[in-house]
């Protein structure tokens, strides 16, 4: 006696009815679709799922709208502590620089924020409570203090007036800049999304880490080399924080890591990590060089860098809500775990 | 397991029960959301043994709550064209069919060796190959097992949706049900990947989103909610969550005493990832083949730990620029 199943592209899988194992011939019982010639990073799993089905939802995000908010943010908060630092030590064209880049960027990730509203109207509920279980509440919050710091920080030193209150928006925009940089990484990793919530202890890291180079890269092609000597050690210092994070949390991330290691999304972090690594070691070369041309490619290199790292974990969070198995396989083994525990 | 023993344990904690916000077990769901006299929380048991996929509760669900229609496609999974949970389907039942043998049964639904225009060409004149199309197990009973499972928004305990809501849109209910508020939800999506079973969704034409009410304007005027009231075999069963498990616990004893090793409940339990759910289920088989998640916990178990590092790597971003500028002043200026 044989059996198959019908599906939605025909007749397939012919088993031996009898031998079948119980309950699970339902679903299919899949293994991983072969990514075109890539190394998987996990032995091959094999789970039931409904007709193939995602389990969870994937998220509703427009990859420009929230990955670019993931990244304008980590530029803004990071360009802070540059012109912050820049203003103190006298480097009057590089805080210029930063200041301009941080408010720019703040006021473009809040209307990216705004554009992906299913009601942008109602924006301002946002605001209508405060709730620390929700990063997007404190989000909201945090940048209603930090964005008006960084306007006005921005256009005191454009106007050349109010200085004093120019240097106290400065300073203000300097201690909210890092909360900017990492909370985005607590908004994207409280979800149920596995590729982003296994990754919840590094991520805040590699976005601390990818946030400096950006406002690194930024500083570095807009401001003069005698002026640029922080942002290229903060470039570096930022690729090998990034860097080595990124490693560690893929590390720890178990099977959610995989959806990093395929398609586009893997495309995209390779890209971030060459631009990243390459812009750093260019940054510190262009320390030595009198013309601008090297420093301006090493800033495009960094900026470019930090956003193809947040559009690539993007875009493999979303694929990772996309297959059941990567729901259903970490839940099923930890399962058995703590089963087996309990025999034991 | 919920023995009433825990049970108490959990209502005389010395912090009079409001607890485990964010994870764990939670008694007083109602009172720890603020509600101090609230009624006896309410759920559904949905028994899917007795399930017969007639979909009532599809079209009640669908005509109480004036849910717009949501696709007309025919998938070939089984009977259903539904698909799952969505912004626009709040209950949704599942087909699946096995072939699972039981007991001294031959597995058999393949009809490959029967011609079947051969067959309708001789519709009539001859005798159907009965037997053939509809392959008879040596004691009479056929072999396929279709299991049915109406599927709806589980109500945890601990919501994840609601915790990560930065509008107060949804709310936790007197009732102990977590509700969108559809003039406040702002659609910015963040409950869609947040629940841990794939239920909220937005309505793409409207930007907001929306999910099973539990008929919270039934609830309201003491009526039972819409699917549960056109059940015709009472698979979905409404009624204060404490009654429920009891019965549940019986319902499975008794299925399981009659030879049906595979019954098993879903989220019954206060102790399991989200805290139980309001809506928890009695199965025949793995939460995965019906398309649960065999393990969800609630990802804001986590959120202290992830606010954490994101403080530490704030600070260290903060530590990082001080020292790209420090460095500098030591080595006078480039
Ligand atoms: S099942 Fe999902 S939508 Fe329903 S209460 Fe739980 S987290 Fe919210
Ligand atoms: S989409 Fe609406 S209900 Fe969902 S988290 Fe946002 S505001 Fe709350």
């Amino acid at each position: 006696m044989s059996g198959s199943d019908v599906t939605r592209k025909g007749v397939e899988g012919e088993r031996p009815g009898r031998d079948a194992v119980t309950g699970e011939a339902a679903g299919r019982r899949r293994r991983r679709r072969g990514g075109r010639g890539e190394r998987s990073m996990v032995p091959d799993a094999e789970f039931s799922s409904y007709y193939g089905r995602p389990i969870l939802k994937k998220p509703t995000w427009k990859a420009l709208d929230i990955a670019g908010y993931l990244y304008l943010g980590g530029l803004a908060g990071s360009s802070s502590l540059l012109a912050a630092g820049a203003q103190a030590t006298g480097r009057p064209v590089l805080a210029r620089a930063a200041k301009l880049g941080a408010a720019g960027a703040i006021s473009l990730s809040l209307a990216a924020l705004v554009h992906d509203l299913g009601r942008p109207a109602r924006f301002m509920n946002m605001l209508r409570v405060f709730k620390p279980t929700s990063p997007m509440s404190v989000g909201s919050w945090l940048l209603s203090g930090y964005a008006p710091l960084t306007l006005a920080a921005a256009a005191s030193d454009v106007a050349g007036r109010y200085r004093l209150v120019g240097s106290a928006a400065t300073a203000g925009a300097a201690v909210l800049g890092p909360a900017v940089v990492t909370y985005t990484a607590v908004l994207i990793s409280d979800t149920a999304v596995p590729s982003w919530h296994e990754g919840h202890r590094q991520m805040p890291y590699v976005f601390a880490g990818s946030g400096a180079t950006a406002a690194a890269g930024l500083a570095l092609a807009a401001a003069p080399t005698a002026q640029t000597g922080p942002a290229r050690r903060m470039a570096v210092l930022g690729a090998a924080l990034e860097l080595g994070t990124f490693q560690l949390m893929k590390r720890r991330m178990g099977l959610a890591a995989e959806p990093l290691e395929k398609g586009r999304p893997h495309v995209m972090l390779r890209t971030a990590e060459a631009l990243t690594a390459g812009g750093a070691v260019l940054a510190a070369l262009s320390g030595r060089q009198r013309g601008r041309a090297l420093a301006t490619v090493a800033g495009a290199a960094l900026l470019t860098g930090s956003a193809a790292l947040r559009f690539g974990l993007f875009h493999a969070g979303v694929a990772s809500a996309e297959d059941p198995k990567y729901t259903v396989v970490p839940q099923r083994e930890r399962l058995r775990a703590r089963q087996g525990g309990q025999e034991a | 397991m919920t023995d009433s023993g825990s049970g108490d344990g959990l209502r005389a904690r010395p912090d009079g029960g409001h607890g485990n916000q964010l994870y764990g077990p939670q008694h007083d769901v109602a009172g720890a959301a603020g509600y101090p006299d609230s009624p006896p929380r309410m759920g559904f048991f949905t028994d899917t043994s007795v399930c017969i996929g007639c979909k009532a509760c599809e079209v009640a669900c669908k005509e109480w709550n004036a849910v717009p229609e949501d696709g007309l496609l025919l998938t070939g999974m089984s009977y259903d064209n539904t698909q799952g949970l969505g912004a626009d389907t709040w209950r949704h039942v599942a087909f699946i069919e096995q072939r699972k043998p039981l007991g001294g049964q031959e597995p058999g639904v393949s009809h490959e060796d029967v011609d079947v225009f051969d067959a309708a060409g001789r519709l009539g004149t001859g005798s159907a190959p009965a037997g053939q199309i509809s392959p008879l197990a040596p004691d009479g009973r056929t072999e396929l097992r279709w299991l049915m499972s109406s599927d709806v928004c589980k109500h945890c305990t601990h919501a994840a949706c609601l915790d990560v809501c930065p509008t107060g849109a949804l709310f936790r209910t007197e009732f102990g049900t977590v509700v969108v508020q559809e003039d406040i939800c702002n659609g910015c999506g963040y409950c869609v990947p947040a629940c841990p079973y794939g239920v909220i969704d937005q309505r793409k034409d409207d930007g907001r989103v929306w999910k099973c009410t539990l008929c919270y304007d039934r609830l309201g005027v003491g009526q039972e909610p819409a699917c549960a009231k056109a059940c015709p075999t009472d698979s979905i069963q409404f009624g204060p969550l404490d009654e429920l498990r009891e019965r549940a616990e019986d319902r499975v004893a008794r299925l399981r005493a009659a030879g049906v090793a595979d019954a098993r409940l879903y989220g019954e339990d206060p102790t399991d990832g989200v805290g139980g759910d309001g809506a928890f289920f009695l199965l025949l088989d793995e939460p995965e083949v019906y398309g649960l998640p065999p393990d969800p916990v609630v990802t804001t178990r986590d959120l202290p730990d992830m606010w954490r590092h994101a403080a530490l790597a704030a600070a260290s971003l903060a530590a990082l620029a001080v020292t790209s500028f420090v460095r500098s002043a030591g080595r006078g200026r480039r």
